[in-house]
């Protein structure tokens, strides 16, 4: 397909890899922001064709996995209602919430369904006025247009039989917060292309400035993931630290203005809980007053939730870049995507989910057992 | 989650008076929001995310990494990098 398969050419990739191996002369550690890419990374193993000294990290860029235990909680206490068609993206009906998951609850009865997009919700609740339609909306600021779009339309509508239950989080405030932190060992970022693409590049020259980092907003294929990698060594190198567009086929400066502008009239910013990280200031959207009439959590009482984590999961350290899925005892082994222990096991884009995919829990199983490795060819 | 995928608009039409539109995936059709890329023209590529379009997709800026990739070849210097 056109824009996907020539940015996939293997010949053109060793040639940028070549190219990064001659940019660097130093250790360098790099996180990449969104899932997206880690999961490209994984697929197609760019960390490994890299050098021994340039370091990729996995970043919190996976809505799935970082959406917090009380609103995976909250989503079930809903869903559970006999009046209620709940709509969500698939990977959320598998997070594993304090009592279980949405897909169990389907199992048990309850009408969970999975939709495309948020707008097919809209449809879903304007051809079944008897029932009440929720959208779980959770995403990045990518997903904020499609979101916000179901709200505006639903209320432009006159549907009275949909709401959303809001749970959106905002990548600038996470980079900050992975920096403030005296663990930190980021150096450079590859950005969050298609975040970019509805807010343009604006929100990260104040970042990249305060914390002496490099910024390359970066595509998700392995061309882009490549070129992204070079200019920020290549930054790295010089002692530089700026905002670049690698994706610029796809990124305008300033963003999309129509979006921009649904956004602001739909939602407002606000603090937010992440999944293993906690809560981070202003790091959220929530539903504006005059759309509350649409907040899911003010139309069902869901307030009194209790949660309880599996004390095991290390994917709040995953989550920061601190630690990667293998570094995990349970990895691979009491915790795989058919029976996830935590929220980065789920989503296709949560690093240890990446990892199981393309077999490196292999690698683990094989170093902890020897005799397995010598025999094996 | 944030996945976004290059289609060609073939057909514009308005629901709801909303701007929405046929869009091609390789061989796959998708009915997509175009409320946001108003000024699309059909030929056009266009970034989907969740049945929404949320930017046009600029063909000259997308030559640019194969252009340097070429001005490096023609500098010679992408040869393996000796071990």
């Amino acid at each position: 397909m056109k824009f996907l398969d020539e940015y996939r050419d293997s010949a053109a990739a060793r040639k940028l890899a070549n190219v990064i191996a001659r940019t660097v002369t130093r250790p360098w550690t790099i996180m990449e922001v969104c899932g997206g890419q880690t999961h490209t990374i994984v697929k197609y193993g760019i960390d490994r064709v890299l050098p021994d000294c340039v370091e990729l990290v996995h970043g919190p860029g996976c809505p799935v996995c970082v959406t917090s235990l009380e609103m995976i909680d909250r989503a079930h206490a809903i869903a559970a209602r006999p009046d209620v068609t709940f709509c969500s993206f698939g990977d959320m009906l598998r997070v594993p919430g304090s009592h279980g998951d949405l897909l169990q609850l389907k199992s048990r009865g309850s009408d969970v369904r999975v939709v495309y997009s948020p707008l097919d919700a809209v449809q879903l609740a304007a051809a079944n006025p008897n029932r009440q339609v929720v959208f779980f909306a959770i995403g990045f600021e990518t997903t904020a247009p499609p979101n916000a779009m179901a709200v505006w339309m639903a209320k432009k509508r006159k549907l009275t039989n949909f709401s959303v239950l809001v749970s959106h989080v905002l990548v600038p405030p996470a980079m900050t917060a992975i920096l403030e932190s005296p663990r930190n060992r980021v150096q450079g970022f590859l950005g969050p292309g298609h975040v970019c693409t509805v807010m343009g590049c604006g929100e990260y020259g104040p970042i990249a400035e305060r914390y002496r980092v490099p910024i390359v907003i970066t595509g998700f294929e392995p061309l882009d993931l490549l070129e992204g990698v070079l200019r920020t060594v290549t930054q790295l190198e010089d002692g530089r630290y700026e905002v670049e567009n690698q994706y610029s086929r796809a990124v305008p400066p300033k963003g999309n203005r129509q979006s921009l502008d649904l956004i602001g009239d739909v939602f407002e910013v606000c603090d937010r809980k992440w999944r293993g990280i906690g809560s981070i200031p202003l790091s959220g959207y929530r539903l504006r007053d005059d759309y509350r009439e649409y907040d899911a959590e003010r139309r069902f009482d869901v307030d009194r939730i209790e949660t309880e984590e599996s004390p095991r999961c290390i994917s709040g350290e995953v989550l920061r870049g601190l630690k990667k899925p293998h570094d995990c005892p349970a990895f691979g082994q009491d915790c795989t995507p058919q029976n996830p222990l935590g929220a980065t096991m789920v989503s296709s884009e949560g690093a240890c989910a990446a990892y199981f995919a393309y077999g490196r829990h292999l690698e683990v199983i094989r170093r902890q057992t020897p005799a397995l490795s010598a025999t094996d060819g | 989650m944030c996945l976004g995928i290059p289609g060609k608009v073939v057909e514009t039409y308005r629901e709801h008076d909303v701007l929405m539109g046929k869009v091609a995936f390789g061989g796959v059709f998708k009915r997509v929001c175009l409320e946001h890329v108003p000024d699309v023209a059909i030929g056009e590529y266009v970034l989907v995310h969740v049945g929404f379009a949320l930017n046009r997709i600029d063909e000259a800026e997308a030559r640019r990494v194969f252009e340097f990739l070429n001005e490096m070849d023609q500098l010679q210097e992408l040869e393996e990098v000796p071990p």
